[in-house]
């Protein structure tokens, strides 16, 4: 049977939204706080549908614009990447979903702070004087990092991809966090550089095709990785120094801020360029 | 009931949500909540914990509530797993203190094959006759069984319909359940009687038409509580109702206050006086008959009494339907236009009728592996649930338990958290059971001590925060230690 989305109300007051595979948390402050809720809610309701009907599309490499708004993020946030390596849409779909309901909450009135937290892929809106804290926690729930964010950092998109998400992934990365000006391209970014976090024909790594695992994945026959078996410390490095350069040039390119890519208790940091803030 | 769509062999298909995952044997769809189990759609739900002042309510339908109250999380059975049919400990044993007493809670699936829902219906109107079969898309679910005070009450679902009956039988039981527990509309319809659509927590639809209010009282107790009202702007008020039909000059309220009989007579057999049994037929008309013209229900005026001129309101028993006559030269009812004063008292008959709702009680008994799952003396646990020294709960919502052997309860499905019963195949539901009891008391009873862990190691992986309950499951007034 199908379900409906559905609506939570959580002790602290934050709202949370569910239908299908997206599931959302979402946060206001300011004089529009209820207007912007609910204009959230408004527009999460056929957000789905929306998506499913333009499916197909957005399962390809972006090349024919799509039609609806959502997908329209999506498509402009893979874009820029389709040069260089293999993506699709879908590579900013949690981000480009998060990113469509909080400019529907944007457009109800005047907030401090809102954000729409998409599986852990971010959308932000922040008014002079507030900030953002966020901690980006590890597949064992332990601490990674922790960072604020205000306003003149120019990030509206902080997201998360790896090896403990959902999405099947091409690299072994366990956790990649994006920052850009948007959540639909940082949550492309971080995508992308969890699979350039990656040993290329290690043999301890057992990869399979995607569509074993899902039929209709994105990423067709690609092989995904399903198991990473022992490594060495200098292969992790290596693998991280991988992502890294993929960050340095996405960052040199303007499309993210900032990146935090882990493995194996290591941690890289490219922290925002000051001189991109403004930009 | 997500029927799996037999793509390919090992492929199925879900149609929870309009993705439509293909999902291979193994494997769950893209949302983690659904997935293939040998061919098999199956459901995963996140463990969740019940906080209090976090409603989780059908998307759209509730004002935006904000403040509320955190509190200690009570960890349900939603998404706890099953260990059926092994006779092994169940999935969740934690523990915590609560004020001052170390409360342990067992945490588990239960399936249920021996289990249903009983419905009641807040309507008046005709749904059809006691003990006729209740069918949801041509196969027999259940029946509707004795009707209460201004309610319709159905039967559903039961091991005689889940496994007793044909394949497809047991199979639509299963999904009408199912939906019926999970807060989600369903159709049924009645031999020889209504359709309709029901949904826990809302009004009943009845042959399309959506029911608002329950009823005041019968027409008798209507009289009661309005007479005062009614009499100094009428000659004759009459109350229309299914059941009992009330005379205001022939019934003792109105004797009471001075009215002289009227002569206007209504149809059906007289109980006491001014009460009529069987005006009409039940239907979907005037106060649960299926009168659609009041004066239908009236008899020729006695000559002997009725006077020309002589005013009377017919009103019904919700107050949704009214109108106003004056007899005419030949004693025959004329229609005029209602009166202000009774326009006013019938809005205050319509005011005092609650909304019709839906409630749905899911009703199961707990059967020897789930209760193996709590203790290596399964009777131990009947007996310190019997002594009010364990407190079962489904989901979070407090169970009554029924009289007699067995662990037999019934639950609320609007108290339990949103999507929190799933089914297997078998056909069987799947529900989330609790029990909850003093760490001494389940040692007494021969319960899995060694399994025992602090609640908070447990919460951390608790994925889904979810609805309050009416009342937390550990609080000590619901054992009798602690009264
Ligand atoms: S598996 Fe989840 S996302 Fe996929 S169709 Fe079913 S409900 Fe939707």
């Amino acid at each position: 049977m199908r379900e409906r989305p559905q609506r939570a109300v959580f002790p602290d007051g934050r709202l949370g939204l569910r239908h299908g595979p997206i599931e959302l948390v979402i946060g206001a402050e300011g004089p529009a706080r209820a207007a912007a809720l609910e204009a959230a809610e408004r527009r999460f309701a056929t957000i789905l549908e929306e998506l499913v009907a333009e499916l197909p599309l957005l399962r390809q490499p972006p090349a024919a614009l799509p039609e609806g708004p959502t997908a329209r993020r999506m498509w402009a946030a893979a874009r820029p990447h389709a040069a260089r390596v293999f993506v699709t849409p879908m590579a900013a779909v949690a981000g480009a979903v998060a990113e469509e309901i909080l400019a529907a909450m944007v457009a109800s009135g005047p907030l401090v702070k809102a954000y729409v937290n998409d599986g852990g892929d971010i959308a932000l809106h922040l008014e002079a004087g507030a900030t953002y804290a966020a901690a980006i926690r590890g597949l064992d729930g332990s601490e990674l990092g922790r960072f604020t964010i205000r306003p003149e950092d120019g990030i509206g998109g902080v997201a998360t991809s790896g090896r403990g998400g959902r999405s099947l992934s091409l690299g072994i990365g366990e956790s990649v966090t994006a920052l850009a000006a948007t959540a639909a391209a940082a949550d492309a970014a971080a995508t992308l550089l969890a699979n350039a976090v990656d040993l290329p024909g290690h043999k301890a790594i057992r990869r399979v095709p995607a569509r074993d695992l899902q039929p209709d994945s994105d990423l067709g026959d690609r092989p995904v990785t399903v198991e990473v078996g022992p490594i060495t410390e200098a292969e992790a490095d290596e693998a991280l120094a991988r992502g890294f350069a993929e960050a340095e040039w996405m960052r040199g390119a303007g499309l993210i801020r900032g990146a935090l890519l882990h493995l194996r208790g290591r941690t890289r940091i490219l922290s925002p360029d000051p001189s991109l803030a403004d930009a | 009931m997500n029927s799996p769509d037999p793509v390919a062999s090992d492929k199925i298909r879900c149609d929870a949500c309009p993705v439509l995952c293909y999902i291979a044997e193994g494997r769950a769809g893209a949302c983690d909540r659904y997935a293939n189990q040998g061919g098999q759609l199956v459901r995963l739900d996140p463990l969740t914990a019940i906080e209090r002042g976090a409603p989780a309510v059908p998307f759209l339908e509730c004002g935006w509530d904000g403040n509320p109250i955190a509190s200690r999380p009570f960890l349900t059975a939603v998404g706890a797993g099953t260990t059926y049919p092994d006779y092994k400990p169940a999935p969740f044993i934690v523990s915590e203190e609560v004020e001052g007493v170390e409360m342990v809670t067992v945490v588990t699936e239960g399936i249920f094959s021996y289990c249903g829902v009983k419905v009641k219906i807040d309507t008046d109107r005709h749904i059809g006759p006691e003990r006729a079969l209740v069918r949801a898309g041509g196969e027999p679910v259940g029946h509707v069984t004795t009707t209460e005070y201004g309610s319709k009450m159905l039967s559903l679902g039961g091991v005689e319909h889940l496994t007793g009956g044909g394949k497809a039988e047991g199979r639509v039981t299963c999904e009408t359940l199912l939906k019926l527990c999970n807060k989600e509309e369903v159709t049924l319809e009645v031999d020889e009687g209504a359709a309709m659509t029901i949904r826990a927590g809302t009004a009943p639809v009845i042959d399309g038409k959506p029911e608002a209010l329950m009823r005041v009282g019968c027409g008798s107790a209507a009289i009661g509580m309005f007479a005062v009202q009614w009499a100094p702007h009428a000659d004759e008020v009459i109350v229309v109702d299914d059941h009992i039909t009330g005379v205001l000059s022939e019934h003792q309220a109105g004797r009471m206050l001075g009215l002289e009989p009227t002569g206007i007579r209504v149809k059906g057999r007289r109980s006491t006086p001014g009460r009529y049994f069987k005006v009409a037929e039940p239907g979907a008309g005037w106060g649960g008959t299926n009168v659609s013209d009041p004066l239908d229900i009236l008899l020729p005026a006695d000559k002997r009494k009725a006077k020309p001129g002589m005013t009377l309101f017919m009103v019904s028993t919700t107050g949704e339907d009214s109108a106003f006559f004056r007899l005419d030269e030949d004693l025959l009812p004329r229609e005029e236009e209602i009166p202000p004063a009774l326009v006013a008292s019938a809005e205050r008959v319509r005011e005092n009728c609650e909304p019709a709702l839906v409630s749905v009680l899911f009703m199961a008994g707990a059967g020897g592996s789930l209760r193996a799952g709590v203790t290596e003396n399964p009777v131990g646990l009947t007996r310190s649930v019997r002594n009010a020294l364990t407190q079962v709960t489904i989901g979070g919502a407090p169970a009554y338990l029924w009289p007699g052997g067995g662990i037999t309860v019934m639950a609320d499905v609007l108290e339990t958290p949103e999507n929190a019963f799933g089914y297997v195949p078998t056909p069987a539901l799947v529900a989330p059971v609790e029990f909850t009891l003093r760490r001494e008391d389940f040692v007494a009873l021969g319960g899995h001590a060694d399994r025992i862990r602090p609640v908070s190691e447990v919460l951390g992986g608790a994925k889904r925060v979810s609805a309050p309950v009416a009342r937390d499951p550990r609080d000590r007034r619901n054992f009798r230690w602690g009264a």
